[in-house]
């Protein structure tokens, strides 16, 4: 029979069918940070029970972790909260022997930036964690998912996830994307056309050429907002640029086993006339640098266009939303997009916090200044490492320079969970996944963008088709 | 979990659509290491008009008399109606404790995220999935303070001095969770040598999967 790539992936990790009738599905990696692992690991030690498989987690703090003052380690942590989440997972980690990248070490950052860097993320793997954006692993043709924390406590316990199987989704994105526009905005787009519960209850596939031109970092931007459109799953097929990735790194087998590796993973790839539930198609020229208006992300449009009219959506429930969207936001339906003034400008997240991401922003500023008008201008790398790899190549010079502030490696203001947050009513180009209401802070308000266009947005303090620089 | 068989109880109706779980509980109170304490910060940023901290009791907030929970004819209301795609978003459980420490019991909207979804079953709080049509009826039914009944057994929603009712699809491995109230680890550990001997093929197979 003709298989899909998640038909393939979910076949090769499925266990069996508990008496209850439910699937069991074995999980290769769990990735663990401080939110959403305390009440698990509580859990785990009420019931008496150990780890499963103590080597198929990896742990780093991320969320919580402030990014100023990170040479003060735990000490840099001022709220006291947060303090004890982090101190927790370290407890945690040291009573379970699990391996964490702590706040101190160069290999911490955002857990889905690290999972990668490390090689610890590869084809063919099912990976958990408690965050939603584990889909964004699945550029490797690995199954990622976003888990709740009882579930995180099930997998330590078992090494399994009871889970009913997903429909396949397929989403096309064929021809090229223009100069100036990135995953970010292919992903963007996706979401405008299917919305935010289009693909519920599927796995995405991303295929067609537009998507195979993408490097990793653009695959992992575009799987990583996967949960944005419904999908607990995205999934790019394996080919040459997957696998230079994987290469060599710290996780990655070597030698023999390398080769193995690589004979096991040329197959992962939907067959010929495998069976889609459903399909969306874009044509990547019609992709232009796409901005949020709203407060989901699905409200979007192209840097062309206009803030809509809620009176002129003829659907009660959207209007309505549409409506309460502009409110929030202090929009004017009929606004054009470039004439959307910021007050701040984020660079990071697990979105757009790696190698790639700094270097297209970088090109942008590169000799410019940040607007006058802009109060705040952050760039975060994703990683301890990431940030490393950029001083060394000369981009958080560019970045100081030009007058954004260079921070070390953390979640930062994508969730204000830690310091950086935005002020009352403050509008902010971000390179983030989410721009729910207060999620960047109370009564925030996020525009969703690429890397390139939030660079462009700092140096004109407004909203720029970042095309033009390029 | 406790187990879930049936509900009677009156419903809010919250009338939004793509409802996130960053709305449902937000970032702030995630600091928490615990599983309870999350119920006073429901739909914080709706309820209240300040922006709250973890700590903080609700008579200390400035209320926001605007937002539907906070009416007086819902207070002690034990069914959330929701709108399309309810609890999108963030895969935090902390969405799910909120709500039952509030109160609620059933949520019932035309859809749900996964995630949430998922979340629902591991803690007992039944989401029911009814179309859009028998939502908008039942929320004329929550604003004329009408009981509500949800018999999961006979997966069926029923309103007090109707005749109509509203029967609702459900898994049947999950309406068998949620009966019983079983604990998942147990279960599945209880077919621990299943695991064991994948586990064994699959070290086999893919031997660079196991580091240690």
């Amino acid at each position: 029979m003709n298989r899909t790539l998640y038909d393939k992936i979910w076949d090769s990790h499925f266990v069996g069918t508990r008496s209850d009738g439910n699937s069991l599905l074995y999980i290769d990696l769990q990735l663990l940070h401080e939110v959403t692992s305390p009440q698990a690991f509580e859990g785990l030690q009420m019931a008496k029970r150990p780890l499963w498989r103590v080597g198929a987690n990896l742990a780093t703090p991320d969320h919580n972790v402030p990014t100023e003052s990170r040479e003060l380690g735990m000490a840099g942590i001022k709220d006291l909260i947060s303090l004890e989440q982090v101190e927790t997972l370290n407890e945690n980690c040291k009573n379970f022997n699990v391996q964490q990248f702590d706040i101190l070490d160069k290999r911490q950052g955002i857990v889905h930036v690290v999972g990668p860097e490390q090689g610890a993320t590869m084809p063919g793997m099912t990976i958990v964690c408690g965050d939603s954006h584990t889909s964004t692993h699945g550029a490797f043709a690995s199954l990622a998912q976003g888990i709740g924390t009882s579930e995180v406590e099930h997998v330590m316990a078992t090494q399994c996830l009871v889970q009913n199987k997903a429909k396949n989704f397929e989403v096309r994105v064929d021809g090229l994307l223009e100069e100036g526009v990135f995953a970010k905005d292919v992903a963007l787009a996706i979401i405008g056309a299917l919305g935010t519960a289009g693909a519920t209850g599927h796995t995405i596939e991303y295929r067609g050429d537009a998507i195979s031109a993408l490097s990793m970092e653009g695959r992992m931007t575009l799987c990583n907002m996967s949960i944005e459109a419904g999908a607990r799953a995205g999934l790019v097929a394996v080919d040459d640029c997957t696998l230079e990735y994987v290469r060599g790194r710290p996780f990655a087998p070597k030698g023999e086993l390398w080769l193995r590796a690589l004979e096991s993973w040329k197959d992962l790839y939907s067959d010929d006339g495998a069976h889609f539930d459903n399909t969306l198609s874009l044509q990547a020229g019609n992709i232009e640098p796409q901005v949020t208006w709203g407060t989901s992300p699905e409200m979007v449009c192209g840097i062309t266009s206009s803030v809509p009219d809620p009176m002129a959506i003829s659907d009660p429930v959207v209007s309505e939303s549409t409506r309460l969207a502009l409110g929030y936001m202090g929009l004017e339906a009929g606004t054009p997009i470039t004439d959307i003034e910021l007050d701040q400008i984020f660079i990071g997240s697990c979105t757009n916090a790696r190698i790639e991401d700094l270097r297209v922003a970088a090109h942008v500023v590169s000799g410019k200044s940040v607007a006058k008008k802009i109060k705040r201008a952050l760039v975060v790398p994703g990683s301890g490492l990431v940030k490393q790899q950029a001083e060394e190549e000369g981009l958080a010079k560019i970045f100081v320079d030009a007058g954004f502030e260079w921070r070390a490696a953390g979640c930062s203001m994508c969730l204000g969970m830690n310091p950086d947050q935005l002020g009352e009513k403050e509008h902010c180009a971000s390179t983030s996944n989410r721009n729910f209401e207060g999620r960047q802070g109370h009564k925030g308000r996020t525009h969703l963008v690429s890397p390139a266009m939030a660079a462009a947005a700092a140096v004109a303090g407004r909203f720029v088709d970042v095309r033009s620089f390029f | 979990m406790e187990a879930f068989v049936l509900h009677t109880g009156f419903a809010v109706p919250l009338d939004r659509a793509n409802v996130d779980t960053d709305q449902i509980i937000p970032k702030q109170y995630l600091k928490s290491i615990k599983r309870t304490g999350f119920g006073d910060y429901l739909f914080d940023s709706w309820r209240f008009l300040d922006s709250g901290e973890i700590g903080m009791t609700p008579n200390e907030r400035r209320i926001n008399r605007d937002f539907v929970l906070n009416e007086a004819k819902y207070q002690g209301a034990s069914i959330l109606l929701a709108r399309d795609n309810f609890a999108c978003g963030s895969s935090r459980e902390h969405a799910v404790w909120a709500l039952q420490e509030y109160g609620f019991k059933v949520v019932i909207a035309p859809s749900f995220a996964d995630i949430f979804y998922t979340n629902c079953f591991k803690n007992g709080l039944l989401p029911v999935s009814l179309s859009e049509q028998e939502v908008d009826a039942l929320f004329v039914c929550a604003k004329q303070d009408k009981r509500i009944e949800v018999d999961l057994e006979k997966q069926c929603v029923s309103v007090e001095d109707q005749s109509e009712f509203y029967t609702f699809e459900i898994a049947e491995n999950l309406k068998k969770k949620m009966l019983s109230g079983m604990d998942d680890i147990a279960l599945t550990l209880s077919q621990s040598e299943l695991i064991e001997r994948f586990e064994a093929m699959h070290r086999e197979n893919q031997p660079w999967l196991f580091r240690e």
